[in-house]
């Protein structure tokens, strides 16, 4: 299975991000923003960082990008795509999510292991985790206050797509200590951790962010 | 050449981090009687030709998609320069 980790001038995580892919057994392919050619992928990846510069506001310019307008369209027919972070924003500027992320309440960049339980396992990144499992995965940013409205905020906790929830204190303010959220039908999910910084002891806190990889590959592999 | 302002603030209801930690540092400094504080971006469009209702209307729609999130943020076009009248 093919997944597509987009790279956007200023993404910092998509290295580790394909290296998540290869290490749940998926073949990792690199794409390029100014491409709007997706090479057939079967899932995309949209990893951290600062998409162009982040000005104008996170993820704001990316959303306009030759690689988004082809990610929108295949979403729509049911193409697997998960934003990390930056790439959490980037899929609520380009209203695939919906919401929106702003500069964390206690005004600090937040970089720390960050307890979170995991709400919905009916996702296609999510399927590998036990419902309520709690997991630790690391956490980096300094505009990852997830909001939006209350009847917005109302409906993702009715159908059940509050994705992951913040444990043991809200780093950044997030409405309802909400760490991440999927679409109606599952198959988009942003979060606002980094599951692709914990899929080995080496080089992160635990290997807690692996299923993210291998549920969608297996997802794939079903379909 | 016409120029267009484009304000942009964050909703009421959206806390603004950036803006409150203005209204901390402010009485620091001994301005006092501040009660709050946010913060803004402005934009100044420098278009083409004279200001038609048309390069306004395109204005809007990119003040609208591009220039602020309708989550988090309203905005506010001024045309800096007369609308040429029945262009």
């Amino acid at each position: 299975m093919r997944i597509g980790v987009v790279t956007f001038p200023g993404s910092l995580d998509d290295g580790d991000a394909r290296r998540a892919v290869r290490l749940a057994g998926g073949e990792p392919v690199a794409l390029w923003h100014a491409d709007a050619d997706l090479h057939g992928v079967d899932a995309v990846v949209l990893p951290g960082g600062f998409s162009y510069g982040d000005y104008l506001r996170c993820g704001a310019i990316a959303r306009f990008a030759p690689v988004m307008g082809s990610v929108v369209e295949a979403a729509g027919k049911g193409l697997p795509v998960l934003g990390i972070c930056n790439g959490f924003q980037i899929l609520c500027e380009a209203h695939l999510l919906p919401g929106a992320l702003i500069r964390n309440d206690v005004r600090r960049f937040v970089c720390k292991d960050q307890r979170l339980r995991v709400e919905s396992t009916s996702t296609v990144w999510t399927a590998d985790y036990a419902e309520g499992q709690e997991i630790t995965i690391p956490l980096k940013n300094g505009e990852g206050g997830f909001v939006a409205s209350e009847r917005v905020l109302d409906e993702l906790e009715g159908e059940g797509r509050v994705v992951a929830r913040y444990l043991e204190g809200n780093p950044n303010g997030s409405y309802r200590d909400i760490a991440g959220i999927a679409s109606a039908d599952g198959r988009i999910v942003g979060l606002m951790p980094h599951p692709e910084h914990a899929v080995e002891e080496l080089t992160g806190p635990g290997t807690d962010g692996a299923p993210f990889f291998t549920s969608v590959l297996k997802a794939l592999v079903s379909a | 050449m016409a120029r267009v302002v484009v304000d942009v603030m964050l909703k009421p209801e959206i806390l603004d981090p950036q803006g409150k930690a203005i209204a901390g540092a402010l009485p620091r400094l001994g301005f006092e009687g501040v009660t709050s504080v946010r913060q803004g971006k402005r934009f100044e469009l420098e278009v083409e030709g004279e200001l038609t209702p048309e390069r306004l209307a395109a204005v809007e729609e990119a003040a609208r998609t591009l220039l602020s999130n309708p989550v988090i943020e309203d905005y506010v076009v001024h045309a800096d320069s007369p609308l040429e009248a029945g262009a």
